[in-house]
């Protein structure tokens, strides 16, 4: 029974949740704390500070953090197929329907005019992240930052895998293990 | 050998992408149009767009249809499993070393110093999209469907899902004949 709530719960995530991930969380949060209280409000921000900590997409290891707490492993099954294969499978079907009309003059058309649309969406993306990172290392860092990646990657030709490793590598070397506690970690212990 | 190249195309954004998926997009991309070229940019955007015109996550909408497209049902699962296990895993597997250390200025600084190389990433590849769609619909249309989008997104506030339908409709309609 508590499987079957687990898949009902993520699939509504799933089906409800525009804007990808992290856009979800809210719901996910109103699933399984509001409604079936599998997790306290803290426990919550718990595994989603959990899940922020690693790298990968946020709502699907949640699903399966989630779904594996509740029920173990049929529960974490349940909670990912629930996440992931309804838009996957609608994701297909719709794409086939287009490719089978890809020639068509409208088709092209439709093509040609979401490519911008996704540009924009992409550009809003692109400066969430420079905001972001300038709350969180400050705008001499992330200017440095974003200069040196930028020569890295385009002029150089480094693959991003190997310099994102080298990154997470120099952080976890280079950062004092404990420090005088920041802003966001005095607030997460005033809350 | 596809399936083999279907996993490793998806495993390295799954493990890299700090930010949830769309954060690991760029990384999806340079592997499946740079590296592999099962699919051209303006491909890529389309499948992107209409994956954001969609509900649900969008790192396993990319992996599940291109997964699909290249291996199959099969090749679908590959590239699923290589989107959600590793990170999954890691987390059930780490769970009490993360408990112990996910306020430690070490993980915390990790999350923040990768931030701007995301935001590079994400440039190029916003940069890449405006440049496919200039020599795809032209800079007036270009431009025009930018200037709408940025007003009805950001602006008004609309949901991406109506933006996009909207744009579909507008580019079955005025662009047919591109």
């Amino acid at each position: 029974m508590t499987v079957w709530h687990l898949f009902l719960a993520f699939f509504r995530v799933g089906i409800f949740g525009f804007g990808g991930g992290p856009s979800s969380i809210p719901l996910v949060h109103k699933e399984v704390v509001e409604r079936y209280e599998w997790l306290s409000d803290e426990e919550f921000s718990d595994v989603l500070a959990l899940g922020n900590a690693l790298p990968g997409p946020i709502a699907t290891k949640l699903a399966g953090y989630i779904g594996f707490r509740v029920s173990g492993v049929f529960g974490c099954l349940a909670a990912l197929i629930a996440t992931a294969f309804p838009t996957v499978i609608a994701m297909i079907a719709l794409l086939q329907v287009l490719n089978t009309f890809k020639d068509e003059r409208w088709v092209q058309g439709m093509t040609a005019a979401v490519v911008p649309v996704v540009a924009v969406m992409l550009a809003v993306l692109t400066w969430d992240f420079v905001k972001k990172s300038t709350s969180g290392i400050g705008v001499k860092m992330t200017v440095a930052f974003l200069a040196g990646s930028t020569i890295l990657l385009q002029l150089i030709g480094l693959h991003p895998a190997i310099l994102i490793f080298a990154v997470l590598l120099s952080a976890l070397l280079f950062t004092p293990a404990a420090e005088k506690g920041t802003g966001e970690v005095r607030k997460e212990r005033a809350g | 050998m596809t399936y083999l190249q279907l996993f490793w195309a998806f495993f390295l954004p799954g493990i890299l992408g700090y930010g949830g998926g769309p954060a690991s997009i760029p990384l999806v991309e340079k592997e499946v149009v740079d590296r592999y070229g099962w699919l051209t940019t303006s491909e890529f955007g389309e499948v992107l767009a209409l994956g954001n015109a969609l509900p649900g996550p969008i790192a396993t909408k990319m992996a599940g249809y291109i997964g699909y497209t290249e291996g199959g049902v099969l090749g679908a699962a590959v590239a699923l499993f290589a989107t959600v296990a590793p990170s999954l895993i890691l987390m059930l597997a780490l769970l009490s070393l993360i408990v112990k250390y996910k306020d430690s200025p070490k993980v915390k600084n990790m999350t923040k110093y990768v931030r701007p190389v995301i935001a590079v990433l994400l440039g190029v590849m916003t940069l890449d999209f405006f440049l496919s769609s200039y020599e795809g619909a032209g800079i007036w249309q270009t431009v025009g469907i930018v200037l709408v989008a940025y007003l009805l997104l950001q602006r008004l506030k609309w949901h991406p899902a109506y933006v996009i339908g909207l744009s579909l409709i507008y580019g079955a309609v005025f662009l047919g004949g591109v």
